[in-house]
């Protein structure tokens, strides 16, 4: 299906001086991005069935980084945090690097890199 | 090429930004807090459980009573994660609908923020039911909140985000009943796009938890 764009009206000139003029992904963009989502989704799963992976060192990081992928994906694309204004940037970053920090803190605390 | 999109017109703020979107991103920060803190205890208490079932592995007398097979399953929980993605895409074409509601390219299906909207709300009451469904077995195989550690936490992780998705159906079932009463176009923008980011949310929340709770052992 073939992109779908339109030329900014008076209206639209008068929304971005107050600065919420921003770009949303297109119908194609949006299809890719649901391809993506669902094969990183799949390749989790058939890791998890694959004993030897499983075993392997990898395998943790393996699906901690398939799953920040999928994370960013949504929240960049569908989100569209990637084309939106910095403070709500700053206004979800701030409270996640807080949250994976707290959460890495915890785990730390309670001896779960122990031995590891 | 991306699409430009301009937002529902309002009232001059201080910062120039509609202050109900900035407040729902102030909502998804603090909530992604509040799953930090479940995913934690969950975490923490991974492996800790004295009795059976266990989440990935066997457990066998004595420590059972009979022999308990693991747990989860991951077959079942795969689709139902499959199903909440494919929620986010027909939520984000249902923004898009409204967004460009009779502009050149949006008169047929891929204009029908209706159909996109009811897509997205049965969606995600198809992943309430296969919570239901897990909820239901495992129950029936013996783990319930009071079980062990395992049942506590995770029953209490997913509880939360099950919950989370429930309040998100019933979102867009209002929105969906609004478009059927009036309609909702470019206007309404900023109420969808509201509800989508929620939406979304409840999406890459699960993202973390099929990870860190299904698929690692």
């Amino acid at each position: 299906m073939a992109d779908h764009e339109f030329t900014h009206t008076n209206a639209d000139i008068d929304v971005h001086a107050m600065g919420e003029m921003h770009e949303h992904p297109t119908w194609k963009q949006y299809k890719w991005v649901a391809l993506i989502l669902t094969v990183i989704t799949v390749g989790e799963v058939w890791g998890y069935y694959i004993p030897a992976f499983v075993a392997s060192a990898a395998f943790v990081p393996t699906l901690l980084l398939m799953s920040a992928v999928k994370f960013a994906i949504v929240v960049l694309f569908y989100m569209h945090l990637r084309y939106d204004h910095r403070l709500f940037k700053a206004l979800f970053t701030g409270p996640l690097i807080i949250a994976i920090s707290t959460i890495i803190a915890l785990l730390l605390v309670f001896g779960k890199f122990v031995g590891r | 090429m991306a699409t430009a999109v301009a937002s529902h017109a309002h009232p001059p703020t201080s910062t120039g930004l509609d202050h109900r979107k900035i407040a729902i991103w102030a909502f998804i920060g603090s909530e992604c807090m509040l799953f930090a803190s479940l995913i934690s205890t969950y975490l923490i208490y991974k492996g800790r459980s004295v009795v059976g079932p266990f989440p990935h592995e066997a457990c066998n007398p004595p420590i059972c009573a009979t022999p308990l097979k693991p747990i989860l399953n991951i077959p079942v929980t795969s689709v139902s994660t499959f199903v909440l993605l494919m929620s986010s895409l027909a939520m984000v074409l249902a923004l898009a609908a409204v967004e460009n509601k009779g502009k050149p390219g949006y008169e047929g299906i891929l204009g029908s923020s209706k159909l996109w909207l009811l897509m997205t709300a049965l969606l995600g009451t198809t992943f309430l039911g296969f919570q239901a469904y897990e909820f239901t077995s495992f129950v029936h195989e013996g783990l319930t909140i009071r079980t062990n550690l395992f049942g506590s936490s995770f029953f209490t992780l997913t509880g939360f985000h099950g919950a989370h998705v429930t309040a998100g159906v019933l979102w867009l079932l209002t929105l969906l009943a609004i478009d059927i009463k009036r309609g909702l176009g470019p206007k309404d923008a900023l109420l969808v796009d509201i509800s989508a980011l929620y939406w979304h949310f409840v999406d890459v929340v699960w993202i973390a938890i099929f990870t860190l709770v299904y698929l690692i052992k």
